[in-house]
């Protein structure tokens, strides 16, 4: 198990380490960006990224301090919004990121496991059928079809919810966000889930567990689910890439301040070091989440457990 | 003394994307307490599907259709929560592949305990002593330290063993076992039968044992239902059968075990032909194509299973069948 | 040739036999969802590939009379206008066209590297399929989006880039499909047989490899090409993917989500639209894989 550990430690490092240093020259490259000559800046502007980036300094000395920068959580100076570093503005947008998409998550694995066990159970009945439509729904159709619909309805026409703001954390503000991110998640979710229910139910040792005698709930309750949820366990992973890089456009419907947001408007403004900087936080937390999960089914796989 | 299991014109259907097979027709054996059938066929000929359809267990496609009564109680068609009384703890089944057969997943005390709970209403200490028991008792070493190992920390060899206990932790009176040994190497193979041997003795369980060896049979079993497509065509005592076979399909299995005392330039021999599409059986006895024996009468109508002597059926028109005939 | 074989032989031809894809073919036949998606793709397709014949109106000009009016079939406005005064009918199938060119061909970009990658991983097996199989690993669990956002927002938004870029991204999951495919394969007999046979690598690869890899990437591609076009009208809704006047579904939902309230058929038809093609295409890829593989059911 140790072992297994940290052979996934070792790889998730490197993984960091070539993201960072791509950001490194992407930012060096782009044209227009705080290291283009032929920028025209406002002073001030021009003051901290001179400060902040050393831009009369060899490489190698630029992209250590870089490095050294990002392991105290210096992301740099926006680059359009002054008086706030990227870092700043990240951690003020971060509560409202992470209750949306925890909440997003957690409700994606209990419905859509849920959903698909209901549907694995009762095979090719209607019930199977109308849950698998509305999984196909929720994966074909993307979030920012979703969320609009989701909001004609219920904020326009039916007036229940609001139609967007954050409203300090209301809850009422926060249920068509969540329903609109959580979806896409719990329509694979569901449909993996069953998939991978039904190939469980029809395995050999369901049909010794059946042959023991044991009731059909011990069957599918104690033998089951474990091998059923194995492959969800493993998508966790780009679960929480999904519903990450959903995150960026529901926040931006809804108006909801959070990263997603700031990284969208950082993108429409060309503020390098804010886009930057967020993909390098978003991508350094989907490596640690993803180690995390990998982690998570080593524990329950007891093949690897061993070794 | 009544069977333990009579079944009668067993029928089996399976609805497939190009049709119906008829996978077993009209089958019909008796089982006596204590008593050892053995079952052989080539895969197709509907010996496995048998045993899963009285046991509950027949795939969601399939239809089966007749009778099989334990004890007098009718098995097919009873309700799920009646016959989970009865499998496991009073008929069990072991199956071919131990490795795919067992829960990767819980370890080996939890799934044999879980039998003794279910059935026997044991607490969680006692159906562990129980479990640890049975496992020596079929040759586990070290059976305490092993318990609570997963199935993956065994050899094959091993986890039939472990499947073998697990089967009989409540003394079943019938244990039902398809092709216990197919996916062994060929001296455990020998040891598990010893196994089976010994446990038939000191519990006095009835046995089915299920396979295309007629090897396996001969040291373990008392009477021999040899089954081709789909149906029985022929019952004996294994000496009978062995010696003095009635059906040529029989006969073609016997001659083609292959043997340490025949000389080395004799090609092996094999039943020509292939075993039957079950979607198109040839008109009249299903054999025929690739019978020594066949004349006209074999493709105009099917022989039925009529007796041949003392306690045997046959389902063939040729009354006997002479060894040199085949030279 | 020994007794057992040739009758054996013998007994095989007995049986009338079936290719696969005739089999996969009739099955998808059954299949009424998918019937019915290939023909509404097929229409698809025609509209957007005659766009300029269908209506009256450039999908560029601006009306300042009739903005954001409701369908106006007086003037041939079948879907009304958008904020700016275009006809939404035509600019929508101006979208189709971008959103359908854009899937199909960043779907063939991935399509290329997928299989590429996968098949010499698996091809090679080894040292070399775990490190490239890990390079694969590492990058599938990365937002790509954001990189592709990121290359939009410094190299500027050409349409050439988004489809390599959106091609770039699809890849991945194409590569293990491939690799998959091609390592099983590779163990099986007849592969064996043929190498006995004296058949180059090449030959191998072409004549046995390809045909039994094409099942799962055919269903694949199916369901890559919906993807794509998700991820093109996601950076297109958020105002980072096409230029203006050019326009695609993403932005048009965009453009329509805005207006929702007062002008709701500017969401309508283009999300209409866009959910009946991705249906479709997601209707077509789960027949296909039923077809192929019925066990999957």
């Amino acid at each position: 198990m140790w072992h297994y550990a940290f052979k996934r430690l070792l790889s998730a490092i490197p993984t960091m380490f070539v993201i960072v240093t791509l950001a490194f020259f992407m930012m060096r490259l782009a044209p227009g960006g705080p290291f283009d000559k032929e920028r025209a800046l406002p002073p001030e502007i021009e003051q901290n990224i001179l400060a902040a980036y050393d831009l009369d300094k060899p490489l190698w000395y630029q992209y250590l301090k870089y490095l050294g920068g990002l392991l105290q959580g210096d992301f740099g100076p926006s680059y359009r919004i002054r008086d706030f570093s990227v870092s700043e503005l990240i951690a003020q947008g971060f509560p409202a990121s992470l209750q949306l998409g925890a909440t997003a998550m957690i409700i994606a694995v209990a419905v859509g496991v849920s959903l698909g066990t209901v549907a694995a159970l009762r095979q090719n009945s209607k019930v199977d059928y109308a849950v698998m439509t509305v999984a196909m729904t929720g994966i074909a159709l993307p979030n920012f079809v979703i969320a609009p619909l989701l909001t004609l309805v219920f904020g326009v026409y039916l007036s229940w919810l609001p139609v967007a703001g954050w409203g300090e954390g209301a809850i009422a503000n926060k249920i068509l966000p969540v329903i609109a991110l959580a979806l896409p998640q719990v329509a694979y979710i569901a449909r993996m889930t069953r998939g991978s229910m039904v190939e469980v139910l029809n395995a050999n040792y369901i049909r010794t567990a059946r042959a023991k005698g044991l009731s059909e709930r011990l069957v599918v309750v104690r033998h089951a689910i474990k091998g059923a949820l194995l492959p969800v366990v493993s998508y966790l992973g780009p679960a929480t890439a999904a519903i990450i890089t959903g995150s960026v456009v529901v926040e931006t419907i809804f108006s909801i301040p959070g990263i997603g947001r700031y990284f969208v408007l950082g993108a429409l403004n060309r503020d390098y070091t804010l886009v930057l900087g967020v993909m390098v936080f978003y991508a350094v937390l989907i490596i640690l989440l993803n180690l995390a999960v990998d982690l998570i089914y080593g524990l329950l796989d007891p093949k690897v457990r061993q070794h | 003394m009544d069977a333990v299991l009579t079944v009668e014109n067993l029928n089996i259907r399976f609805t497939t994307p190009d049709g119906e097979v008829s996978a077993v027709n009209e089958v019909a054996f008796h089982i006596g307490p204590g008593e050892s059938l053995g079952v052989v066929g080539e895969s197709g000929s509907g010996k496995t599907q048998v045993f899963l359809s009285i046991m509950g267990l027949l795939a969601r496609n399939g239809r089966v259709s007749g009778s099989a009564r334990y004890h007098g109680r009718e098995l097919i068609g009873m309700p799920r929560a009646e016959l989970n009384e009865l499998r496991g703890a009073r008929i069990a089944m072991i199956f071919q592949d131990p490795m795919t057969s067992l829960n990767p997943f819980l370890k080996i005390s939890k799934q044999m305990t879980e039998v003794l709970i279910t059935h026997k209403g044991l607490s969680e200490k006692a159906a562990r002593v129980r479990g640890i028991q049975m496992l020596e008792r079929v040759g586990i070493p070290a059976a305490k330290s092993r318990f609570d190992l997963y199935p993956h920390e065994f050899s094959g060899g091993m986890r039939q063993r472990v499947m073998i206990a697990m089967a009989l932790l409540c003394e079943p009176e019938l244990l039902i076992a398809d092709e216990p040994t197919t996916a062994l190497d060929v001296t455990i193979q020998a040891q598990i039968l010893e196994l089976m041997a010994e446990l038939k003795r000191d519990f006095n369980t009835a046995i089915v044992m299920i396979t295309h060896d007629l090897g396996v049979v001969a040291g373990l079993c008392e009477r021999v239902m040899v089954m081709y497509g789909g149906r029985v065509v022929e019952t004996g005592g294994v000496s009978q059968i062995f010696y003095e076979p009635r059906h040529p399909y029989t006969l073609g299995l016997l001659r083609s075990m292959p043997r340490v005392d025949r000389s080395r330039g004799q090609a092996l021999y094999a039943i020509p032909g292939q075993p039957p599409n079950l979607q198109a059986l040839p008109s009249g006895c299903a054999f025929r194509d690739r019978c020594a024996f066949a004349f006209e009468r074999c493709a105009r109508e099917r022989p039925p299973l009529t007796p041949a002597g003392a306690g045997r059926l046959k389902a063939c028109f040729k009354d006997e069948l002479t060894k040199e005939a085949l030279a | 040739m020994s007794t057992v074989t040739r009758d054996a032989l013998a007994g095989m031809a007995e049986v009338k036999g079936r290719s696969l894809w005739q089999d996969a073919w009739r099955r998808l036949l059954h299949n009424k969802a998918a019937v019915v998606s290939m023909v509404i793709l097929a229409v698809m397709a025609l509209l957007a590939l005659f766009a300029p014949w269908l209506s009256p109106h450039p999908y560029d000009e601006v009306y300042w009379e009739r903005i954001a009016i409701g369908p106006d079939f007086a003037n041939a406005h079948w879907f009304g206008t958008d904020g700016n005064g275009r006809d939404l009918f035509v600019r929508t199938l101006y979208g189709a066209r971008v959103s359908l060119m854009v899937g199909v061909l960043a779907t063939g970009v991935s399509l290329i590297i997928g299989v590429a990658w996968g098949a010499c991983a698996g091809f090679f097996g080894g040292r070399i399929d775990n490190v490239m199989m890990r390079i694969v690993d590492i990058l599938y669990s990365l937002p790509f989006m954001f990189f592709v956002i990121l290359l939009m927002v410094i190299f500027g938004r050409n349409i050439f880039l988004i489809f390599i870029a959106l091609g770039a991204v699809e890849w991945l999951t194409m590569a293990r499909i491939v690799r998959g495919q091609t390592l099983s394969i590779k163990r099986r007999e007849f592969i064996e047989a043929a190498h006995a046979c004296g058949v180059s690598t090449a030959g191998i690869i072409v004549g046995h490899i390809v045909p039994n890899v094409l099942g799962p990437v055919i269903v694949y591609v199916t369901l890559t090409i919906p993807q794509v076009i998700i991820t093109e009208s996601f950076i297109s809704f958020l105002g980072l993917g096409v230029q203006e006047p050019l326009t695609s579904w993403g932005v048009l939902i965009s453009e329509g989500a805005r207006q929702m309230e007062t002008a709701p058929w500017m969401l309508i038809f283009p999300a209409s639209f866009l959910a009946i093609t991705l249906f479709a295409f997601n209707f077509i890829g789960d027949g296909l894989r039923d077809a192929l593989d019925p066990k999957e059911r």
